[in-house]
């Protein structure tokens, strides 16, 4: 079998896995929608943020999508291959003459699938059961393609590269920990503008306040701008950057990947 | 070629431990090859770079024709290897798990017949989590011969395995080698090695001690038998190279049967035992730890 049909085959694999994996369907895929649903309940129709209404929904589902691909990529990823080196199951799959670039795409191909479904799941919730409008215009919707891509390749890459730090008997704690954290400081569950600078400028360093904000730039009123930082969208930095984290992900993927535990060689 | 796997003056070091020291070693192709040896005598790191997983400090290699240490997918193509246990497939049924293995081989065996020379066919649709510890073993082997490799490692297949269970297996791996595959079984039980190896090497403290037939080891077939009865109300023993010539004169004695007649021979874990005592007694206390994995 050529490499791609077997990355294909990996795909299959994967997505059976996963979505026998009450806890992953769950935690990352489930999560913010239902977090979405949630905050819509609670804060109702009249949200008020720095003086800008809009309805809770409207105001959460950036942030909701951010969060999605922050989870099903970079999550996923972090968990699934610290806990496959861990178990021996990378080193099982290196005996077979199956090329490594199988495992990969196969891991790509989950993470594509997943994290596109629950956009689409998210979006059809956001639009059909809290009527948030959606993104008018084709340059609109580019940014929010190149966002959304660019977020989830940077995530899986990240992903596999940070599974290299931890057993998976500790990977739960050293991903899940750091991952709640740049949610509270990145805008995803608290309106970007209610972070102190400083916190923001910690928060710019890493993705996930990129896709948020490249996200609010799609689906806010346009008036919304001057809550941003740069009093602007940014839109082509927050791209460079999401690509700028993809490239050193790969490398990082490439430079630090193991099929075995640390102590065999 | 006559030789599987052909090794010469190899050396794997630790730091300053020598975990294997000028091994030379030659498994034949079609045989049963069975690598005995305490835990840290070199076993695991000699397999593992057979298998290509690990590198080595000095020494030439072969496997099937080829150094593992630069192996092309198609060398992967035709060795099998089944691993310590591992996990991750607790997901999956075994039928699923095998499919998707077979489609990385060129002649991959069908899957069904697998699972039947496995003993998994009634378990094939049932998720992995839910077997037995031997079930969940004997698809580490499945996964191992998928390919039709020809040449299997097994690395301690029946640990955790109840009697029956090991017997049943047993018969597995002497039908795989009637089919021809070359097997390195490495195994911490003799009895194992005794029912299923053409040739047995003993290792200890990276050296190659004894390489023999299990019934030959160490001179075994040679050494002095111990005859022993009942006589008197007590046990009698003596200890000869002439136990027939000692059974027949006992025979005469008591004019047909010896009561309690017994001649044994040292059996291949006293032979064992003696060959690698000097070896797990030693100061170093490396020698009787596992390396790390």
């Amino acid at each position: 079998m050529t490499t791609l049909a077997l990355g294909l085959d990996r795909t299959a694999v994967e997505l059976r896995m996963y979505s026998r994996e009450k806890e992953s369907v769950f935690f990352s895929f489930l999560f913010p929608i239902l977090l979405l649903a949630l905050f819509s309940t609670v804060f109702g129709a009249q949200f008020e943020d720095g003086g800008s209404q809009m309805s809770a929904s409207r105001f959460f589902l950036p942030g909701m999508i951010a969060a999605g691909v922050l989870l099903t990529s970079f999550q996923t990823m972090a968990l699934s291959v610290a806990t496959e080196r861990d178990d021996g199951s990378l080193k099982r799959l290196r005996a077979t003459p199956m090329p490594p670039v199988a495992y990969f795409l196969g891991k790509v191909g989950l993470v594509a699938v997943t994290s596109l479904a629950q956009l689409v799941l998210l979006l059809a919730v956001a639009r059909l059961v809290y009527d948030v409008p959606m993104p008018t215009g084709a340059d609109r919707w580019a940014v929010f393609a190149g966002v959304f891509a660019l977020g989830v390749l940077s995530g899986t890459v990240l992903g596999v590269a940070y599974s290299s730090l931890a057993t998976s008997r500790a990977i739960g704690a050293v991903v899940i920990g750091p991952i709640l954290v740049l949610q509270f400081i990145s805008g995803v569950y608290i309106g970007w503008d209610s972070i102190p600078g400083w916190l923001q400028q910690v928060a710019a360093l890493f993705p996930l306040k990129w896709i948020a904000q490249g996200m609010r730039s799609v689906f806010y009123p346009e008036g919304m701008v001057g809550l941003e930082m740069a009093g602007s969208w940014e839109t082509g930095r927050t791209l460079l950057v999401l690509a700028a984290w993809s490239v050193v992900g790969l490398v990082l993927c490439v430079t630090t990947f193991r099929w075995t535990k640390r102590g065999s060689v | 070629m006559t030789e599987a796997i052909r090794i010469r003056g190899l050396r794997k070091t630790y730091g300053t431990h020598r975990a294997v020291d000028d091994l030379d070693l030659d498994v034949r192709a079609g045989e049963v090859f069975s690598l005995l040896g305490p835990n840290g005598a070199g076993k695991t790191t000699t397999v593992e770079i057979l298998e290509g997983f690990r590198s080595r400090d000095a020494g030439d290699v072969s496997v099937l024709g080829t150094d593992p240490h630069r192996a092309p997918r198609a060398w992967r193509d035709r060795i099998g290897i089944v691993l310590q246990s591992t996990g991750g497939l607790d997901l999956l049924t075994p039928r699923e798990v095998l499919r998707s293995a077979a489609k990385s081989y060129r002649r991959p065996r069908d899957v069904d017949e697998v699972l039947d020379l496995t003993g998994l066919t009634a378990k094939a649709d049932d998720r992995t989590v839910g077997l037995s510890g031997g079930q969940r073993r004997r698809l580490d082997v499945a996964l191992g011969i998928v390919g039709r490799p020809d040449l299997l490692f097994l690395d301690e297949p029946t640990t955790g395995f109840d009697p029956q269970a090991r017997r049943d297996f047993w018969g597995l791996i002497r039908s795989l080698a009637h089919d021809g595959t070359t097997i390195l079984l490495t195994t911490h039980y003799l009895d194992e090695a005794e029912h299923l190896a053409d040739r047995v090497g003993v290792i200890a403290a990276g050296r190659l001690l004894a390489l023999d037939t299990p019934a030959a080891l160490g001179g075994r077939q040679g050494a002095e038998a111990t005859v022993s009865w009942e006589e008197g109300g007590e046990r009698r023993t003596r200890r000869t190279t002439t136990p027939t010539t000692e059974v027949s004169a006992l025979a005469a004695r008591f004019a047909g049967e010896v009561p309690g007649l017994t001649v044994t021979r040292p059996s291949l874990e006293d032979t064992y035992l003696s060959l690698i005592a000097p070896h797990v007694d030693a100061a170093d206390p490396v020698a009787a730890t596992e390396v790390p994995a």
